[in-house]
Parts: structure tokens; sequence; C-alpha cells
């Protein structure tokens, strides 16, 4: 059975290149995260969990003290690119459609025909793995077809994980605050305050807190799924349902949606708000968020519309 | 109550509004969190550790970064805008709109996995819209350009949040079910998933309207 722990020695053997290849450059901070993040990958499942905090630490640790640069591994010249796609055409395409398609229609088989059957698969975890099998099919096509360096996908992915540097392990690093706010209690410290400031008998005034609280602790966590259960048993189903009557559908669902537009007002949602920005090479690291803002303030007026009037007007 | 814990989320915002290094923001908060709640620090490292760890999957993503620079390296990006530039009537604005709508319907549809930012934003989505701002603008300066990228990355969040919950197999749906099936109301996904309907159709309308907005707000701008 394939399982997440093959995909760690992929993904640690990648790292272990990237730092192999920054040692090679001089580039000894590079080369010293990315052999951390290999050991985390490769070793992890066997290491303490003291020795794993300790080597999360270190990763924090170099690239806090800017340990981190970017790189810029010999590569072809714009006007040779143009040239390439010029002759390359759309066909260029095609390797890059290979990952998600194969992701995608893989998972639908999956779960779909009797091929999930073969429980080739760790339970719930195919789509990962079929994305990485996507990654290895596009790779060894492109490499038959474009007969690139031999060490070139190597080098230009060198490349972009180096411009992207320390952003690469925040969302990973977010979702360990998140389980210690869960520890501390966070959560459960959240929800006390945010039923302490509703004032009573207004469903409308309720349902606008339950939204807020649901967005601001989202943007607090940088992830409505810790919110979500914190805001629901605080508000959502002890007063909006069990006191006021709401529809319990029209409560979860859009309640969940106030949350998404938390999301996109966050740097705690770096893989989507943060990550980009280091991606498309923006120099405004909250530029993505800016770009969301008109949108998310007022999609969240709607939500909060939507609960009022589809969730106890129309249901009641 | 302890409501020392909450120091961590303090440190959070005053760590970013201050712009340190957010890695060293989010670990200085989870130490502060944990030992403000009353425990030692040698727990608190290990329960780090252990969600450092056990998140792993979060950064296996990045894998796909040889091949994207591989076909980049002969020429992805120029092909992406060589096809805008070659289409009759593409402006950024329309460019948007549509990849909004098929982002959306994907997600929809369960195929959240087409689209993101890796994959398709930087290679694909964020080239072309640069090259339809410029064919119908002119050239643009680099505020200008960095706008419309990050436009393309907002568009790409907005269409999978605004679309993904519509399809009921999903972890936030399923979340939903579980959150309330304990609280003693059973719900089918799909009886949830109808209700992320109305706010998808709002999203699609809110964000259609502001691109097209910035699209001739660049227009003005370069006039």
């Amino acid at each position: 059975m394939i399982t997440y722990e093959w995909l760690y020695l992929l993904a640690g053997a990648a790292f272990a290149i990237w730092a192999a290849l920054s040692a090679k450059d001089g580039r000894w901070g590079n080369a010293a995260f990315w052999a951390l993040l290999a050991v985390s990958f490769v070793f992890g499942s066997q290491l303490s969990d003291l020795a794993n905090g300790v080597l999360a630490l270190a990763l924090v640790a170099i690239a806090a003290f800017g340990g981190l640069k970017r790189s810029d591994p010999p590569t072809t010249s714009p006007e040779e690119r143009r040239t390439h796609a010029a002759r390359l055409g759309n066909r260029l395409f095609l390797p890059a459609l290979v990952v998600p398609l194969t992701a995608v229609a893989g998972t639908l088989l999956y779960n779909y025909t009797t091929f999930g059957q073969t429980g080739l698969f760790e339970a719930r975890r195919e789509t990962l793995i079929l994305f990485g099998i996507g990654v290895l099919a596009a790779l060894a096509g492109a490499m038959a077809w474009l007969r690139p360096p031999l060490m070139a996908p190597a080098e230009e992915g060198r490349r972009l994980i180096d411009s992207i540097g320390w952003a690469a392990i925040l969302p990973q690093m977010l979702a360990a605050l998140g389980a210690v706010f869960a520890i501390a209690g966070v959560g459960d410290i959240i929800g006390g305050i945010a039923r302490g400031v509703i004032p009573e008998g207004s469903v409308f005034l309720t349902v606008v807190v339950f939204a807020a609280g649901m967005a601001l602790f989202t943007m607090i966590m940088g992830n409505a799924f810790a919110a979500f259960p914190v805001m629901a048993t605080a508000i959502g189903i002890p007063l909006l349902i069990q006191t006021y009557g709401g529809n319990p559908a029209v409560i979860g669902a859009v309640g969940m949606l106030a949350g998404f537009c938390g999301t996109l007002l966050t740097p705690m949602a770096a893989n989507f708000n943060i990550v980009p920005a280091a991606l498309l090479e923006l120099k405004n690291q909250n530029a993505v968020i800016r770009q969301q803002v008109g949108t998310a303030v007022p999609l969240w007026a709607v939500n909060v519309l939507i609960i009022y009037v589809a969730g106890f007007m129309l249901w009641n | 109550m302890n409501y020392w814990p909450l120091a961590g989320i303090a440190i959070v915002i005053l760590g970013f509004a201050l712009r340190f290094n957010p890695l060293l923001v989010v670990v200085s908060a989870a130490l502060a969190t944990g030992v403000l709640a009353g425990l030692d620090l040698l727990a608190v490292i290990e329960a780090l550790g252990k969600a450092f760890n056990d998140n792993r999957y979060i950064s296996i993503t990045w894998i796909i970064l040889p091949v994207i620079g591989l076909l980049e390296r002969y020429g992805l990006q120029q092909r992406a805008r060589a096809l805008i530039e070659g289409m009759r009537g593409a402006t950024m604005g329309k460019l948007l709109v549509a990849y909004l709508a098929f982002r959306q319907l994907a997600s929809a549809l369960g195929m959240k996995d087409i689209g993101g930012h890796a994959q398709a934003v930087r290679p694909l989505v964020a080239p072309m819209a640069e090259a339809a701002a410029i064919k119908t603008h002119g050239d643009l300066d680099a505020a200008a350009r960095d706008e419309v990228k990050a436009m393309a990355a907002a568009t790409d969040n907005v269409g999978l949040f605004f679309g993904e919950d519509i399809f009921f197999a999903i972890a936030s749906i399923l979340l939903i079910q579980g959150v309330f099936e304990s609280a003693g109301y059973p719900l089918t996904p799909l009886e949830l998933s109808v209700w992320a309907i109305p706010t998808a159709l709002f999203a699609f309308a809110i964000h259609s309207w502001r691109v097209l907005a910035f699209d001739r707000r660049l227009g003005r701008a370069s006039e």
C-alpha cells in the first residue's frame, strides 16, 4: 500500500538535492535550511517529538537570521525562451496539465470504480499520492520530450524554492501553531468572549457576532476549520439554533463561508496569501490580501444577510 | 478564566504588523501561548515538534516545482503570454472573470486541484493577465504589473473558496456535519452544500465587478 511515508521520502529527496546544489553554490544558509527539512521529511517519523521540535526551531533560526537567499542557477535567456515557446507551441501546456488531471481523474476513478477496492493507496490519502504520481509522470514525460541537461529540473526547482524561501514552510508551521493553540485552550477562551459581547434578544445582532467571530477567529488561526467548532458550539448551536430556532443547515454552511471571507484577509493563511506573493515575486508581501479586501468585506456582509434571511425570516 | 494564552494572538498581530520574520513570529507565539497556559517549555517544544511533523503533508506540494521550472526554462510563461496576445478582444478583466467562473465550477464539481498558485497562477494565469493588460493599456509600470499579478492570485483564491463547498464531499462540509451531528442535529452533506450556492453566486458577481473595475482603472491610469 502506498502511504504518505512514500511521499515524504520523495519530498525529502527533493529537499536533499536542493541542499546539495546550494552547498555546491556556496549558499550555506540555504544548504542548511533545505538539509534540515530533508532530515525532517526522511527521518521525521523516527525522531522523537523533542527532536522534531528542536529541528523546527533550528529552521526558524536560520530563516530569522536571514540565512536564506535567492539563488540564480544557470538557465535560458528570455530570447531563448521565446524561441523555444514559438517552436514548441501549446504542447508546452500538456506536462503542466498532467499533474492536476492525474490527481483529479485518479481520485474519481479510485472512489467510484472497482479500482478503489485494490487498496493501493492509504485510505483518504489518494489525492495527494496521485498528485505525487502525476508530478513524476509529468517530469519523466517532459525530460523525454525536451531532453534538457540532466540536472535542469533540480536547478530550476531550486530557483523557485529559493524565491519562495522561508514562506515554503510557513503553512506547515502555522498548522503546528494551531495545534499548540488547541492544547492551550485558546478556542474556549475566544468562544467565551464572543458569547459575552452578544446583546440579549436580538437575532440579527447575534448573527452579526457569530459571523464576525467566524471571520476574526479565522483571521487569527489562518483557516476557518479551527474557528468553526469554536463559534458553532459557543454561539451557532446554543443561541442561533436552540434559542432563536434558526435553520441549522444555513447557519452551518454560510457560517463557514463567513469564515472563508476572513481567510482572504489574513497573512496567517500563508499558503493562499503569502506564498503566492513570494511565487509571483511581488514587492509587497501583502499585495494579494490588498486585492482581496474589496471582495471579502462585502461578501461577508452578504453572508450575514443570507443567514438572517434564509436562516430565520424564510425558515420560521 | 485564564486569559493569558491570548498573549500568543497579540504576539502574532504585533509581529506581523512590525514585519518580523513570520516564522519567528509564529514560533514565538506558539511557545508563549503554551507556557502561559501552564505547560513547561520542553512540553511545548515537544507539542510543536509533533504537530510540525504530523503536518508535513502540507509542504509536499513543492515537489511540483521542478516540473514548473523545467517548463518555464522552455518558455511556458512566454507561450501563455503569446496565446493571449493572439486572441482578439482578450482583456485582463474578461480573462480573470472567465478564470473565476472556471475555478468556481471546477471546485464545485470536486476538482479543486485544478488551479492553484504554484501550478496555474505563476506559470499561466498571472502571465496571461499581465499580457492582456499590456495589450489593452500599453506598457505598465512595475507597481501596476504587481497589482495585476496579485489580482490573478486573488481570483484563484476567491474561485476556490466559494466553489469548493458546493461539492458535498469536501473536508469543510464534513467538518460542519460532524460538529452539528455531535450536537444532536444530523444533516446530510448535500443539505449543507446547497447553501453554499447563494454565496458562490454573490462571490462571482462581486469579484467579477471588481476585476472589471480594476481593468478600467488601469486603462484610465495609462491614458
